[in-house]
């Protein structure tokens, strides 16, 4: 299947003479959710913000679901929704308006059913005719999806979707966006959020310096570079580690009373039965045990460290 | 062409407009009045007649192009302004919508709302004095060809300001002025040939000329060459704005 979103050898250098791209490279896959990461300033937004139109690029094409969008903008652009970071709204219009009027620059006929529809799904229909400006930061930003989802978009950029809102209007956003991938729609996420990418993505793209370091299936990404750590409780302290264990990477915690075994790295085989069996040969008895594993935190934290 | 965007651009700029009704009916019906009071009364009784006219139907062509200009300016580059600085003009420019489809929608609400204001003042004139609409179908058409005119000058003016205090600079500071040294309250032959000749180079003398002949069939200047000059005035803007989205001017980075 052909991608929706095909990027190639994109890059952006701004008037000032800042690089905010360079050589970028990315295919998006019809239905899934795609999680951008990166830190403040890596380009996340500014790559957002070209395929939607609002920023030229200088170097590099852009098709969304098979339209240039240079070339055939008005076809792509009707195929793309996009919720931006800031709390962008015209504080003295009513919801209906905004929303509707959306819709009409998307260049689609009014459907007062569908917008009807839209502001239900997103628990906004009892405030329909209220001024914008009277809604909360978190009504506010359900508002601007409701704009974004109000032309029937294929394809939804959210930019920091739940950057500032509550923990329950975060589930809530969580939930929608599974329900418009389960639809059809395609969704590129950006995200400082990295549980919420943990939880949503499909597959994973890290940008740093402008730069697409890594794109990864999320499975296969925590399976690559998660670590896990296996902790032995035991049930004496140990001076140190005897000879007949040195063939595994196992450390001694600061007070002696626990094994620390680190495994998993590249989707290395644990062996931990092996280890196991080794410690009751080696005479060590082992009071209790706990594994932990590392986040896509820590995965993110670790890539964008290595990068110079 | 995307029908429904500037359909959809045109009903929520006049749905603004009709949420300060209000404001926007009694502001030209009072400032008229003041001014028939100031310059119909005041002058008016040392000046009883101007090419045959009475001074205070000559002002009326006059008082209505200063409301056109003014609010066909302000309307369109508030418009236009206002996305920009609260943000939503991402919206905009994100959408399946062209520079063309953009800037009739935008112009076209600001002028619509021009020539109600210019209507509603020619009322209101219509009370204090009489007076003759010789050319009516002439006068229609300077006065909706200055609307969308000066809405479009508005809109590029609405593109380069970028803080409030630019929106104002050009209408308060140049537009006003030309109005009033244009022949508004007088007639340029009324003036010394020095004088007359400098203005001349106000482009305001030939709007208010043109207009004014629709009425009375009098002029400063030949009606051709006012039209002329309006439609070169329109094709100025024009051209600004079609250079504003070719280039990204302002709009994008």
């Amino acid at each position: 299947m052909s991608p929706i979103i095909s990027i190639s050898h994109l890059a952006k250098t701004y008037a000032g003479g800042k690089t905010a791209l360079r050589d970028i490279s990315l295919d998006i896959r019809r239905g899934e959710i795609f999680a951008l990461l990166g830190p403040n300033g890596a380009g996340k937004t500014t790559l957002i913000s070209i395929v939607c139109g609002i920023v030229t690029p200088s170097a590099g094409t852009i098709f969304a679901d098979g339209h240039d969008i240079v070339r055939d903008y008005r076809a792509a652009r009707e195929r793309i929704g996009l919720v931006p970071q800031e709390l962008t709204v015209e504080a003295f219009e009513t919801v209906w308006a905004t929303v509707n009027l959306s819709r009409g620059l998307f260049g689609k006929p009014p459907n007062p059913a569908l917008i009807e529809k839209v502001l239900r799904d997103l628990s906004l229909w009892d405030r329909k005719a209220s001024q914008i400006r009277t809604l909360s930061g978190g009504m506010k930003r359900r508002v601007m999806i409701a704009k974004a989802l109000s032309h029937e978009p294929r394809i939804l950029f959210l930019d920091e979707p739940t950057a500032g809102v509550d923990v329950e209007l975060r589930r809530d956003m969580w939930q929608l966006v599974r329900h418009l991938r389960a639809s059809g729609t395609t969704i590129i996420l950006t995200t400082h959020y990295l549980e919420e990418a943990e939880e949503m993505a499909d597959r994973i793209g890290v940008i740093d310096k402008g730069e697409l370091i890594l794109v990864e299936d999320k499975p296969a990404l925590m399976r690559k570079l998660g670590k896990k750590r296996l902790t032995l409780a035991l049930a004496a302290p140990l001076a140190q580690i005897p000879a007949a264990l040195a063939a595994y990477p196992l450390t001694l915690s600061p007070n002696k009373e626990e094994l620390i075994y680190a495994y998993g790295e590249n989707g290395a085989r644990p062996g931990i039965g092996a280890l196991l069996a080794d410690l009751v040969k080696a005479g060590i008895v082992v009071k209790d045990l706990r594994t932990d594993e590392s986040s896509l935190e820590d995965i993110f934290v670790g890539l964008i460290r290595r990068t110079p | 062409m995307n029908f429904h965007a500037i359909r959809a651009i045109y009903i929520y700029e006049m749905a603004r407009t009709r949420r300060t009704l209000l404001q926007s009916i009694v502001s030209p019906v009072l400032s008229t009045s003041l001014y028939f009071v100031v310059f119909g009364s005041a002058i008016g009784s040392r000046i009883s007649h101007v090419g045959g006219v009475s001074y205070g139907a000559f002002i009326v062509p006059g008082l209505i192009m200063l409301g056109l200009l003014t609010q066909s300016i302000s309307n369109a580059s508030f418009g236009i302004f206002f996305p920009r600085f609260v943000g939503t003009i991402y919206e905009i420019l994100s959408a399946p919508v062209s520079a063309v489809e953009i800037v009739t929608a935008y112009v076209g609400a600001a002028a619509t709302k021009s020539v109600i204001l210019g209507l509603i003042t020619l009322a209101t004139a219509a009370i204090f004095v009489r007076m003759p609409i010789i050319h009516p179908l002439w006068m229609l058409a300077f006065l909706v060809l200055t609307s969308i005119t000066f809405s479009m000058f508005g809109f590029v003016i609405g593109i380069w300001a970028n803080n409030f205090e630019k929106l104002q600079l050009i209408p308060l500071l140049v537009v006003t002025p030309l109005t009033f040294l244009g022949g508004s309250f007088y007639s340029i032959d009324m003036l010394p040939p020095l004088w007359r000749d400098i203005t001349l180079f106000n482009p305001v003398v030939y709007l208010i000329s043109g207009f004014r002949w629709s009425f009375y069939g009098i002029s400063d200047v030949g009606v051709a060459i006012s039209l002329g000059m309006t439609l070169v005035f329109l094709a100025a803007c024009l051209a600004l704005v079609i250079w504003i989205f070719r280039t990204g001017y302002r709009l994008k980075t």
